[in-house]
C-alpha cells in the first residue's frame, strides 16, 4: 500500500492520455441533446409552479410512440409527428390531475409515470414479444466524418434553436410574464385577468411535448429501435437539473453538459483496458452522483416558486 | 349632510354570515377629490363592506352605482373594469419581478413585451401622485411602504376613478405613513375618490374630509371630519355615546348606557378581600421587541372576586399583553404573579398550574379544529386523563357531556370543533377554562362575534366566576361589555397603562380621551 501511489499516478496520466477529446465532445452533446429537450420542458412545467413529475414516463411515451409510429410509416418524421401529439396528450392528463382536480402533484406526477412505463412496456410486448424490432429509416447524423460536429440535427436544434428560443420567450414576451406570474404568485396573476388554469394547461402541453421529442430522439436517431429502459431515470435527472438550474433556461443546458460529459467519460473509460477492475455499476452511476454532487453544493439555498405544489382556488 | 355630488355610491347593502349581520343595511358614498374613513372596530363590518365593493363577497340586498348608474360588479376584474381599484393589507406583487412588469402584467399581451415603453408609462403613473421608486427594482428588495405604492400605481394604471384602501397603515412605519399621506393628498388632488378604511382614530382625523363609522355592522354616524372631535369619533366607534342603534342594542341585552349607568355596581366585596393574596399582581412588567417598548411597565394587581378591564384601541398592546400574561411570549423586565406564585419566568403549563385561565382573543388558534369536542376539553389536562399510558376514554368523554350539559353547547362530544359555530366554540372554550376552576382568567375579547344569546351566557359565566372569588381580567375592545362587567377599567395607550377608572368614572369623554393618549404629558 505504502509504495503504491507512484504507480497509481502514471495509471491515472495513462487514463487521460487515453481520452479521445474530440469524441468525449461529440459524445457529451449526443447524450446531453434529450436533457435538454425534456429539461427545457420541464423548466416550462415548472415555472408556473407545477412540477411534472410524469416526465420520466412522457419521455418513454416519446420514446415508444415514436419509434411505433416511425416503424409502422417507415418515416422518422411521422414518428417525431406522432411522438410529439402523445406528449400534448400527456400534459392535458397531468393538467386534468393536478390543474382542473387540483390533485397532488406528486402523487399525480408518479402515477402518470408509472401508467405511461406499463403502457408502453404492456404494448410494446404485445406487438413484438420476443422480436427485436429496427427502424430501417432512422435520422442520419449531419455532417458524417467530421468530428464534434457529426450531429443529429435534433442536437443543433436543441442547443442553437430551442434553447435561446425558450431564454427569449420566458424572458421578453408576455407569455413569459403569465408563466413567471402564475408561478410566483398566483393570486396576483389572477388579480391583473391571467387565467391561471389557462396558462398551466398551456405550459404543460408544451413542455410535455418537449420531454416527448427527448424521449423520440432516444429512438428515432440515436438507436432505431425500442428497449424497456430505454430512459433510465433520464427524466429524473431532469427534474434534478431543473432544480440545480433554479428555473433557468442556461444553466439547465449547463447541467445536462454536466450529466453528459461524466456519462461521455464513463463510456470511454469503461473500454480502456485499466478500468477493467472497476466494477462497471459503478462507472454507470458516476453521472447520477455528478448530478447529485452539483444538486448539493449548488442547490441548497433554491428559492422554490411562490406557487410551486400548489392547485389555485380561487377565494 | 351637504356634500359634493356621488360619483361612487353603496345603497343600503346588507350580508350576512350564517347568523352574523356583517352589514346591515349600509350606505356609503364617495365623491371625486374626497377622502371619506371608514372607521370602526374590528369585527365591525369593514373589510366585508369593500370585498362587496371590489367583488369579492356579494351583497344579500342593496346596490352600487357609479355617477349615478346602477353597477354589477361580480368579481374583481368588473370592479376594475368600472374603474375601482383596490389595495388591501395583503399585497398582491409577484416578488421575483421587477416593478415595472409587476405594474404592467395586467396590460401584456402574448408576445414581445415593450419594456422600454411600459417603463415610461409606469414612470409616468408614479410621478402623477408623487412616488419615486426606480421601475427596474424586483420588488423583493422594496420595503413595505414601497410596495404598497406601488399597488396604488398598479390600481391607477387602469384609470381608477375610486381608490379603496383597507387598512393602508396596518403594516407601515410612521415615516411610510407620511410618504402615504402625501400619495393620498395628490390622488385627491387629482379627483380620485378614496375610501380609507381604518381603525385608527388619528390617521382618519387627519386625512379624510367625511369619517362614516361602522360598529357591529351597522352604519351609527356619518361626520364631516372637520367638525368633530377625537373624542366624539371614539365614542361613536366604541357605542358609548346613546346614539339610537347602538342604544337599542344595549338595551336589548339588557346592559347599561349612557341612560342608565346603574347596573355593574359591585360596592361590598372590597374590604373582605383586601386581606387575601390578589389573583393577579403585575409589576412593571414589560415587552420590548426591536428595541421598542410594545408593552411598557405596565403594573396592575387583580383582587379576588374583582374584574379589571384593560380597555384602548387596538394595537396599543393589547395582544402582546395577553401573550405575555399567557406565557406565550417572554417577558423583557418585570414580575407577574398568580395567587402569590411568582409565574413570570414559567412556561404555560407551569401558568396553568398556578391557576391561570386563558380565553384568548384567537379561538380558532386555541383549539385543534379537527379533534373533537371531547378532545379538545381535556387538552390542557391530558395527563389527569391517562391511566397506565393509554388515555382513557370514558372519564374523557363523562367529562365532555358534564361540560356540554353546563355550558349549554350545541354539540356532540365527538363532533369536530371545526364544524362548530363560533358561540358554540367559544362555549367550549370558556368550558376549558373554567373546568379548570382557574383562581385568575383572563379573557381577550371574549364576546367578539357572537350573538345575544351567546354575549349573554359568556358573561352570566364570568359573573360566577367572579363571585365564586376568583379574579378576572378582561381585554376588550367593547365598552358596552366592559361596563357591564369591570370594577375597574385600565386604559392602555401605546403599551402604557395611562389611568385607572372605577367604572362610575369611566364617561364615554373620560376613556375617548384617554384612548387617543391626550391624558398623557408628553
Amino acid at each position: 500500500m505504502v509504495a503504491a501511489p507512484r504507480s497509481t499516478y502514471s495509471c491515472v496520466w495513462g487514463w487521460v492520455v487515453s481520452i479521445d477529446l474530440l469524441a468525449l465532445v461529440g459524445a457529451m452533446l449526443t447524450i446531453a441533446t434529450p436533457l435538454v429537450w425534456a429539461g427545457i420542458g420541464e423548466v416550462v412545467v415548472e415555472r408556473t409552479g407545477i412540477l411534472n413529475l410524469g416526465i420520466e414516463g412522457t419521455m418513454y411515451l416519446g420514446a415508444f410512440i415514436g419509434f411505433l409510429a416511425a416503424l409502422r410509416t417507415g418515416s422518422p418524421w411521422l414518428g417525431l409527428l406522432a411522438a410529439v401529439v402523445s406528449g400534448v396528450v400527456a400534459g392535458l392528463a397531468m393538467a386534468l390531475l393536478t390543474v382542473t382536480l387540483g390533485l397532488n402533484q406528486h402523487v399525480s406526477g408518479l402515477g402518470l409515470t408509472l401508467f405511461l412505463i406499463a403502457v408502453c412496456e404492456f404494448t410494446f410486448r404485445l406487438l413484438y414479444a420476443g422480436e427485436r424490432p429496427t427502424l430501417e429509416q432512422k435520422f442520419h447524423t449531419l455532417l458524417p466524418g467530421v468530428a464534434v460536429l457529426n450531429q443529429h440535427w435534433l442536437t443543433y436544434v436543441a442547443f442553437l434553436v430551442l434553447a435561446p428560443a425558450a431564454w427569449w420567450v420566458l424572458r421578453s414576451t408576455g407569455m413569459g410574464y403569465r408563466l413567471h406570474a402564475v408561478g410566483e404568485n398566483f393570486e396576483a396573476a389572477d388579480v391583473a385577468g391571467i387565467s391561471v388554469a389557462a396558462t398551466r394547461y398551456v405550459a404543460l402541453m408544451v413542455g410535455s411535448a418537449l420531454m416527448t421529442v427527448g424521449g423520440a430522439f432516444l429512438t428515432l436517431a440515436v438507436l432505431g429501435s425500442y428497449t424497456l429502459d430505454i430512459i433510465n431515470g433520464r427524466g429524473w435527472v431532469c427534474i434534478a437539473l431543473v432544480i440545480f438550474a433554479q428555473w433557468r433556461v442556461w444553466p439547465t443546458v449547463f447541467g445536462a453538459l454536466i450529466f453528459a460529459v461524466t456519462d461521455a467519460l464513463q463510456l470511454q473509460l469503461a473500454i480502456t483496458t485499466a478500468f477493467g477492475s472497476i466494477p462497471r455499476e459503478l462507472m454507470l452511476a458516476l453521472p447520477y452522483l455528478a448530478v447529485i454532487t452539483a444538486l448539493a453544493v449548488w442547490g441548497r439555498k433554491v428559492r422554490y416558486p411562490g406557487s410551486y405544489l400548489r392547485a389555485y382556488r380561487r377565494g | 349632510m351637504s356634500r359634493p355630488h356621488a360619483l361612487l355610491e353603496l345603497n343600503g347593502v346588507t350580508k350576512r354570515f350564517g347568523d352574523l349581520t356583517a352589514n346591515d343595511s349600509v350606505s356609503v358614498s364617495v365623491a371625486a377629490g374626497e377622502v371619506v374613513a371608514l372607521l370602526g372596530e374590528n369585527g365591525a363590518g369593514k373589510s366585508t363592506l369593500m370585498k362587496i365593493l371590489y367583488g369579492l363577497v356579494r351583497p344579500d340586498a342593496g346596490g352600487i352605482s357609479m355617477n349615478g348608474q346602477p353597477l354589477h360588479i361580480g368579481s374583481p376584474r368588473d370592479a376594475m373594469s368600472a374603474g375601482i381599484g383596490m389595495v388591501t393589507q395583503e399585497f398582491s406583487l409577484v416578488e421575483t419581478m421587477t416593478v415595472t412588469e409587476n405594474v404592467a402584467l395586467s396590460a401584456v399581451g402574448l408576445g414581445i413585451v415593450d419594456t422600454r415603453a411600459a417603463r415610461q408609462r409606469v414612470t409616468a403613473a408614479m410621478e402623477r401622485i408623487g412616488v419615486d421608486i426606480e421601475p427596474d427594482r424586483l420588488v423583493s428588495t422594496l420595503s413595505l411602504g414601497e410596495r404598497q405604492r406601488v399597488e396604488i400605481v398598479k390600481a391607477l394604471f387602469h384609470d381608477c376613478r375610486v381608490l379603496i384602501l383597507d387598512e393602508p397603515t396596518a403594516v407601515l412605519t410612521p415615516q411610510d405613513v407620511r410618504a402615504l399621506f402625501a400619495t393620498i393628498d395628490r390622488l385627491r388632488q387629482t379627483g380620485l375618490g378614496v375610501l380609507f378604511v381604518s381603525h385608527k382614530l388619528r390617521e382618519v382625523a387627519e386625512i379624510s374630509d367625511r369619517v362614516v363609522v361602522l360598529r357591529r355592522g351597522q352604519l351609527v354616524g356619518e361626520r364631516v371630519t372637520s367638525e368633530v372631535g377625537v373624542g366624539e369619533l371614539a365614542a361613536l366607534m366604541m357605542g358609548v355615546k346613546a346614539a339610537a342603534p347602538v342604544g337599542d342594542t344595549a338595551a336589548a341585552v339588557g346592559l347599561p348606557t349612557e341612560a342608565s349607568p346603574d347596573a355593574p355596581a359591585a360596592p361590598d366585596r372590597g374590604e373582605s378581600t383586601t386581606a387575601q393574596t390578589p389573583a393577579l399582581v403585575l409589576t412593571e412588567l414589560t415587552l420590548e421587541r426591536h428595541g421598542r417598548s410594545i408593552v411598557d411597565a405596565v403594573t396592575l394587581t387583580v383582587q379576588r372576586g374583582e374584574v379589571v378591564g384593560i380597555a384602548g384601541i387596538t394595537g396599543n398592546g393589547q395582544t402582546e399583553l395577553m401573550e405575555l400574561l399567557c406565557g406565550t411570549e417572554q417577558t423583557t423586565s418585570g414580575r407577574m404573579e398568580v395567587d402569590g406564585v411568582d409565574v413570570t419566568r414559567s412556561d404555560v403549563a407551569g401558568r396553568l398550574a398556578a391557576g391561570l385561565g386563558r380565553l384568548t382573543e384567537d379561538r380558532r388558534g386555541s383549539v385543534v379544529p379537527q379533534l373533537s369536542v371531547e378532545e379538545n376539553l381535556v387538552l390542557e389536562d391530558l395527563p389527569t386523563y391517562v391511566r397506565r399510558g393509554l388515555v382513557d376514554r370514558t372519564a374523557i368523554r363523562a367529562h365532555a357531556e358534564r361540560l356540554i350539559a353546563r355550558f349549554d353547547i350545541v354539540a356532540t362530544p365527538a363532533a369536530a370543533v371545526s364544524t362548530l359555530s363560533g358561540g358554540n366554540m367559544q362555549k367550549v372554550l370558556l368550558a376549558r377554562a373554567l373546568a379548570r376552576r382557574p383562581r385568575l382568567l383572563v379573557a381577550a375579547q371574549p364576546t367578539r362575534g357572537l350573538d345575544i344569546g351567546a354575549y349573554q351566557f359568556v358573561h352570566s359565566q364570568l359573573k360566577e366566576l367572579r363571585d365564586s372569588g376568583a379574579g378576572l381580567l378582561l381585554i376588550s375592545e367593547d365598552l358596552d361589555e366592559m361596563r357591564a362587567l369591570c370594577d375597574r377599567i385600565a386604559v392602555l395607550f401605546r403599551g402604557r397603562i395611562v389611568g385607572t377608572l372605577t367604572v362610575e368614572e369611566a364617561t364615554s369623554e373620560r376613556l375617548g380621551v384617554m384612548m387617543t393618549g391626550e391624558a398623557v404629558p408628553a
